[in-house]
């Protein structure tokens, strides 16, 4: 056997990589518990019900392949995430002429 | 949405310290001990003499709670063992609520002869427990133990969902929140069964062969007799033979699944209904019960 | 989230890439220090310099490893645990520590280590873990002991791990510091039981806060002036307190404790220092805790022989399982495959 089956052979027992998704309860959305290894979706499901909800945290929850996540680039935070700096007028608070008028 | 109450233990406030995001992580991380019955409200039942179980039907609730308790007993032994860490939440959980299921039973039929639920679990000797040899089973390698899970889980479903029914309302009670969990084992073992079935060569001869080594100890699961013919006929229990059909058609189906064939193995004849067990159960209890037999009487 | 974002050695880089390089570290530097001087938090994919990289993988690794390991000294009791409430508790707590122990694996996984890599090294005697789990659990009375001075030990250094520096760290102390509420009150409660037992229970009880006391205090690792690595720790804002600190709050904690257990601590130097407003506890056999932490202690070849022979054993299960989910994905491909065809 040469080593490179070794490695193969090795790395197939390796159960990925799972991002679990906690809903606590009805109406509200799901949140990021965690994560965990399992073989695939359906063992994921179960590995997380078992490992996530024992203590009643949640009525349904998502698993996502974590290498299935894309992210934004944390080198850039600056500029991604400068433009919405700066702009109250987004916010209610900007207005605040008509403070004081009921039901606005 | 209610906000979290800040838990303390005692050493301050648990809490990630970062503005604002304290909400995010705790809607994941809420934990409530949950709503259900409880092996204590049972006893407070019992205790206060607002149940108590006729001779029969203790009897009969000594062999559900013998079978949960023997096979928690062997489960509680993967924890830390089990093929992978996911594993040992999966059977811990497994494990715990067949724990929870035997305290029940057994708080229950305690009720008939003023016994707490440790007294029947500690201090009977092997001839007076009732569980089936199946349950006492070693754990063998983890085909083995899902093999054994794939048959308790079917038959305890069928047994539980029927129990529901019964005119003894403690009994339904207790196979209420019992068969819900027990249906999660079914899947539990189906799932492994499928898996290692159909995983590799090596995965596939271990099952087959874990499903032989269990397979004898299917039948006395089935077998009635007088007492639970009896109880059939009142509409507290559930004649064994009467289950046959439905688990005989739901394990075949996830066999054919997996492209296993039902084991054709001669049964074992079983006894552990009358207090004639396998070789195992001496030394499930010698350990079981060391610690609580050298302190007679005293509170733990 | 696993990222292999390990430091790039510049190494025969072009004097340009070499300028990039040195730019782009400098920034990185410059914004970590912002967030440690606000008190923020480091995410995975957030540059971080290597050796704050390195001293997260290793202190995480190794309180990983120490759940895993320290589930056997209370999984060997399991069994014969002296009720059926007990064996429950029991039961659920070392259950919790494989749960507490997958969230912090997953938390070193975000530094781009994996799982099988940290098993590896546990079982090959490579990574560390706490040496109070190379003690013996010799009676019933360990389980209390363990729940209320091992684990208290560990709650007193975990709540202020809640507000680690790396996030990922800080959200699974969170989560496990929660659980862990009930563990120590667990032990307490069967200390107690065994205190207003029988003489022999309270014999037993004793016994074990006598075994287990030391052990615990030294937990909290050497004292402050032989800890090197703990001033890096505390400027990085993984470490809250220090050492003796900690020790210090824990034994005046316990001093309270022990009294309504109706047991004595085994230490006849513990008071109060009026002057600097700290507990003082009798000095601590150091040269000990470097045996057991160097291998030699009584049970460090049982404990890692006993995770070697599950994760051994499980081998197959997992190869298993993996082929089985390969198996399934190329079924569906050739069927979707045979529908694209058909249509």
């Amino acid at each position: 056997m040469n080593p490179n089956d070794e490695v193969s052979t090795s790395s197939t027992s390796v159960w990925p990589l799972w991002e679990v998704f906690v809903r606590s309860s009805r109406g509200l959305s799901h949140v990021h518990a965690g994560s965990l290894h399992a073989p695939d979706a359906a063992m994921a499901l179960r590995n997380a019900r078992d490992l996530y909800t024992r203590r009643n945290e949640g009525v349904s929850i998502w698993v996502v392949p974590a290498d299935a996540i894309a992210a934004s680039d944390p080198d850039a935070k600056g500029s991604f995430f400068e433009s919405p700096q700066g702009k109250d007028y987004r916010h209610a608070t900007y207005y605040t002429k008509s403070e004081g008028v009921k039901h606005l | 949405m209610t906000p979290e109450q800040t838990e303390t233990t005692g050493h301050g406030d648990i809490s990630v310290g970062v503005a604002g995001s304290g909400d995010s992580s705790a809607s994941a991380t809420r934990i409530t001990p949950g709503n259900a019955l409880r092996p204590e409200d049972i006893a407070l039942e019992v205790r206060t003499g607002l149940v108590k179980p006729s001779e029969d039907v203790a009897e009969y609730a000594l062999r559900l709670g013998d079978d949960a308790l023997i096979l928690a007993q062997r489960l509680g032994h993967w924890i830390s063992r089990a093929p992978e860490l996911e594993e040992d939440v999966a059977l811990g959980n497994i494990a715990l609520d067949q724990l929870g299921h035997a305290r029940s039973f057994l708080t229950y039929a305690g009720g008939a002869w003023e016994k707490s639920e440790d007294e029947l679990a500690y201090f009977r000797r092997e001839h007076e427990f009732r569980s089936a040899h199946l349950f006492e089973q070693p754990n063998g390698d983890f085909a083995v133990t899902i093999a054994r899970q794939f048959v308790v889980s079917y038959y305890q479903f069928e047994l539980y969902r029927r129990l529901t029914q019964s005119t003894d309302a403690t009994l339904a009670a207790i196979a209420a929140k019992a068969v819900k969990e027990v249906d999660y084992h079914r899947d539990h073992s189906a799932q492994w069964i499928l898996r290692l079935a159909q995983g590799t060569e090596e995965s596939r001869q271990k099952m087959i062969h874990g499903l032989k080594l269990v397979w004898p100890y299917v039948a006395e699961l089935f077998a009635d007799d007088e007492l639970a013919t009896r109880l059939a006929e009142a509409g507290a229990a559930v004649e064994p033979s009467s289950l046959k059909a439905d688990f005989d058609r739901l394990t075949g189906e996830v066999l054919a699944e997996a492209e296993l064939e039902v084991p054709q193995t001669p049964a074992a004849p079983g006894g552990g209904r009358r207090g004639k067990h396998s070789e195992h159960l001496g030394y499930i209890l010698a350990e079981m019960q060391v610690l609580a037999r050298e302190h007679p009487g005293a509170s733990w | 989230m696993a990222s292999q974002n390990l430091q790039p050695v510049p190494e025969a880089l072009s004097p340009e890439d070499q300028e990039r390089a040195a730019q782009l570290e400098a920034e990185g530097q410059a914004y970590f220090d912002r967030v440690m001087s606000d008190d923020s938090r480091i995410e995975p994919k957030d540059w971080m310099p290597a050796a704050y990289r390195k001293t997260l993988l290793r202190q995480i690794s190794q309180h990983a490893h120490s759940e895993i390991i320290g589930m056997q000294p209370e999984a060997n009791w399991i069994s014969r645990a002296p009720s059926l409430k007990r064996k429950a508790i029991l039961m659920a707590k070392v259950q919790d520590e494989a749960g507490h122990g997958l969230y912090l694996y997953s938390a070193a996984e975000t530094l781009g280590q994996s799982r099988d890599k940290m098993m590896d090294d546990l079982i090959a005697g490579k990574a560390r873990y706490s040496s109070i789990f190379n003690y013996p659990a010799l009676t019933w009375a360990d389980m209390g002991a363990i729940g209320w001075l091992v684990d208290g030990a560990a709650i007193c250094n975990q709540v202020p791990l809640c507000r680690a520096s790396f996030g990922p760290y800080g959200r699974a102390m969170v989560r496990i510091c929660k659980e862990e509420s009930f563990h120590q009150r667990q032990g307490f409660e069967i200390l107690l039981e065994l205190s207003n037992g029988t003489p022999a229970q309270k014999q037993m009880a004793q016994d074990a806060v006598n075994r287990w006391y030391a052990p615990a205090l030294m937990m909290f690792g050497p004292p402050d002036d032989d800890s090197p690595n703990s001033k890096q720790s505390m400027a990085w804002n993984i470490k809250r307190f220090s050492n003796d600190e900690l020790r210090s709050r824990f034994v005046g904690m316990m001093v309270e404790q022990v009294r309504v257990l109706g047991l004595t601590l085994p230490d006849s130097e513990v008071r109060f220092n009026e002057e600097t407003k700290k507990w003082e506890h009798g000095p601590l056999d150091w040269e000990e805790f470097k045996e057991v932490l160097a291998g030699r202690g009584p049970c460090n070849a049982q404990r890692l022989e006993r995770r070697r022979e599950a994760h051994d054993d499980g081998a197959w299960v997992r190869v298993a399982a993996a082929a089985y989910a390969e198996k399934q994905l190329a079924k569906q491909a050739r069927k979707h495959a045979e529908k694209e065809y058909a249509a």
